[in-house]
């Protein structure tokens, strides 16, 4: 019988079935980050558990440090954090891939470039954006604090089967649309809970011509609709793409593994639950217009206007939507002016998202009404970046070139936008208060990012073409 | 885990879509390692408090008789977002024990049975009725809600039949610990690995290379 990646991937990995469609899975691939890794460490610990695996966890600090430059003012509690998990990390031996070291970094940046993901794996950790990893075509899944404690001293986790979903994008999309683009325009079109209960295979033509790092952003933003776990079938793009990181297998081991993996994707006819396509030649540069990812239009869109929805819980929500973001219906977003630029995240602060951004940056300096960040994904990306010299084309522009970490992404170190005003931001969420208490947060791609901070509006990036 | 079998109480209704964790527990207020007891005069922080920290009068459990509410039926996807499980101690430390919803964020829910918060999941008709049912007696008309029967009941004597895996509710019922009921399985977990180690062996050597 034909199956699909998703029951490949899930079977493999079950340890015991425990019925109801519930099963015991075994957990390859663990990374614990500063925001809840030393608590589940010490909640291990005072249970008198052990590790089971510690040679199948790491970890990495990203949340709670400052981004800052010299990486001076972190918050207190941050402190804390980062102390607890270097003395739990280092008395359970778990590797930690720590503050200015090569390879520390957002979990989800610096996982699939250590090679600590790989196709094939079940891979979890306490953040939701955890499906990212799925781009290397991994299982892998955010999990809440309990969960991540059970992971700690079992190395296993109790899951039920998810329903399946394939996502086929078809067609070559226009210049400026980028990965980030066709991801934010499906959730527009299925919803924020279009794929609740769902695994989400990405497939089609468009993801099999898309680099790597563009199918980590799709796979990034599948808890945004909904899905806890989205991925992509390995192919030759993923195994260059780890071939020599730090820790892939090497050798007779690397050529094993990759004979393995080519038997991961879906079979020819294999059946899925749902089934969606899209037309990427439709789609224009995504911009979100309120407080959930659905609330989504192409650049060139007006706001929506509430007195056109008839359905009253629908009309409701966007007019407190409005209301939050300080919008009009019915007008053009483009031209909407703008306070703050962040780009960074798990989402798109990984080589290409820094180079696409400085491809509209370079020869020009940002409006000065706008304060505008760059924060690398992970230590590895700001090295490659400074060797690039794209630290320069930043800073020349009149960007913050920071240090890699969540920042600004959820503010859980503090670094917030101000209240009241606006921020265009590469990260993956619009929620209310997210980026800091009554900031106003539009979700783009980088190049549509580094637009804005250059015209101090929300603007069209195919109007203002590329820099110098 | 905290148990739960049956609870007859005060139902707030909070219908709005996609109330996401961020907006049950703002990231602030969740940085540090001892956080448990702190977190429920933060809950629902940017619906219930005015910009300079007063009480919102306008929001659900500001209001009389909902302050008491140990019920919240809620509106599409709640819990979407973030995997912060300090959601769940927020809504449990502000008194909450059920939450009556059409569907919610798939972590969101999971981390509900890892804390003896039940979620329950009816049709959005059904859900709407009972919000509608207890706002036209401005919350006097209390909700039951039974796990042994898997059932809602209205104060107006409507009933209905939810679906929950018997697993999830001996589990909740007898608020049974999940990491110890799963280190019973240890020799199983520990076979596993090691006919995995055969299969795949790159999965077990890759920190050598690090």
């Amino acid at each position: 019988m034909p199956q699909t990646m998703f029951a490949k991937l899930w079977n493999s990995h079950v340890v015991a079935d425990l019925g109801d469609d519930t099963a015991l899975l075994h957990v390859d691939r663990h990374i614990l980050h500063d925001l809840g890794g030393s608590r589940a460490l010490l909640d291990v610990k005072e249970r008198g558990l052990k590790v089971h695996n510690p040679e199948l966890t790491y970890a990495t600090i990203d949340h709670t440090v400052t981004s800052a430059p010299g990486r001076q003012g972190t918050i207190p509690r941050g402190v804390e954090l980062i102390h607890a998990l270097r003395t739990e990390t280092a008395a359970a031996g778990i590797r930690l891939f720590d503050i200015d070291q090569p390879g520390q970094g957002i979990v989800h940046v610096m996982g699939p470039e250590l090679g600590i993901t790989l196709p094939g794996v079940l891979l979890v950790c306490g953040d939701s954006h955890t499906c990212t990893h799925g781009g290397l075509g991994a299982l892998a899944f955010g999990v809440g604090w309990s969960e991540l404690n059970h992971v700690l001293a079992t190395q296993t986790l109790i899951q039920r089967r998810p329903r399946t979903m394939r996502v086929r994008f078809e067609g070559i999309s226009a210049p400026a649309v980028t990965p980030k683009d066709l991801i934010l325009a499906l959730i527009g079109m299925v919803g924020t809970d279009g794929g609740t209960g769902y695994a989400v295979e990405y497939a089609g033509g468009t993801i099999r011509d898309m680099a790597v790092e563009g199918r980590l952003t799709v796979c990034n933003l599948s808890v945004e609709l909904g899905a806890k776990m989205g991925f992509t079938a390995p192919d030759e793009k993923t195994f260059a793409y780890l071939e020599g990181t730090a820790c892939a297998p090497k050798g007779v081991s690397w050529l094993r593994a990759v004979e393995a993996w080519r038997q991961l994707p879906s079979d020819h006819d294999a059946v899925f639950d749902r089934e969606v396509e899209i037309d990427v030649t439709k789609i224009a540069p995504q911009i979100t217009w309120g407080t959930s990812p659905e609330h989504v239009i192409g650049i060139d869109g007006r706001i929506p206007d509430p007195a056109m929805i008839p359905n009253a819980e629908r009309r409701q929500a966007v007019q407190l939507a409005l209301n939050y973001m300080g919008l009009m219906p019915g007008e053009a977003i483009a031209g909407t002016p703008v306070d703050w630029v962040f780009i960074g995240s798990c989402t798109n602060s990984r080589l290409s998202d820094l180079r696409a951004a400085a491809e509209v940056v370079r020869g020009r300096k940002i409006n000065p009404r706008v304060r505008a960040w760059v924060v690398p994904g992970s230590e590895i990306v700001k090295r490659d970046a400074v060797a690039e010299g794209l630290d320069q084309v930043f800073l020349n522009a009149g960007f913050e070139w920071r240090e890699p970490g969540c920042s600004m992404c959820l503010a859980s170190n503090g670094e917030q936008v101000p209240p009241g005003q606006r921020s265009v931001s590469t990260s993956n969420r619009n929620f209310v208060g997210r980026q800091g208490p009554r900031a106003r947060t539009h979700l783009a791609s980088p190049a549509m990012a580094a637009a804005a901070a250059i015209t101090g509006t929300i603007t069209d990036v195919r109007r203002l073409g590329t820099g110098k | 885990m905290k148990k739960f079998d049956r609870l007859t109480a005060v139902a707030a209704p909070l219908m709005r879509a996609n109330i996401d964790t961020d907006i049950v527990i703002p990231i602030n207020r969740m940085v540090g390692n001892s956080i448990r007891g702190t977190l429920g005069k933060w809950a629902f922080s940017s619906l219930r408090y005015l910009p300079d920290g007063s009480d919102n009068p306008e929001f659900v459990l500001n209001r009389t008789p909902y302050r008491d509410a140990e019920i919240l039926i809620v509106g599409p996807n709640f819990g979407c977002g973030s995997s912060r499980e300090p959601a769940v101690w927020a809504i449990q430390e502000r008194g909450i024990k059920a939450i009556v919803g059409s569907g919610f964020g798939d972590i969101f829910y999971n981390n509900c049975f890892q804390n003896g918060l039940l979620p329950v999941v009816l049709d959005p008709a059904v859900v709407q009725a009972i919000a509608e049912e207890v706002e036209q007696s401005q919350g006097t008309s209390h909700v039951s809600v039974d796990l042994e029967k898997c059932e809602v009941t209205t104060s107006s004597g409507k009933r209905y039949a939810f679906s929950l895996e018997p697993r999830r509710r001996t589990a909740l019922i007898e608020g049974l610990d999940e990491i110890g009921a799963t280190l019973k399985l240890d020799s199983e977990i520990r076979a596993f690995q090691a006919r995995d180690r055969e299969d795949r062996p790159w999965i077990y050597t890759s920190r050598a290379n690090a």
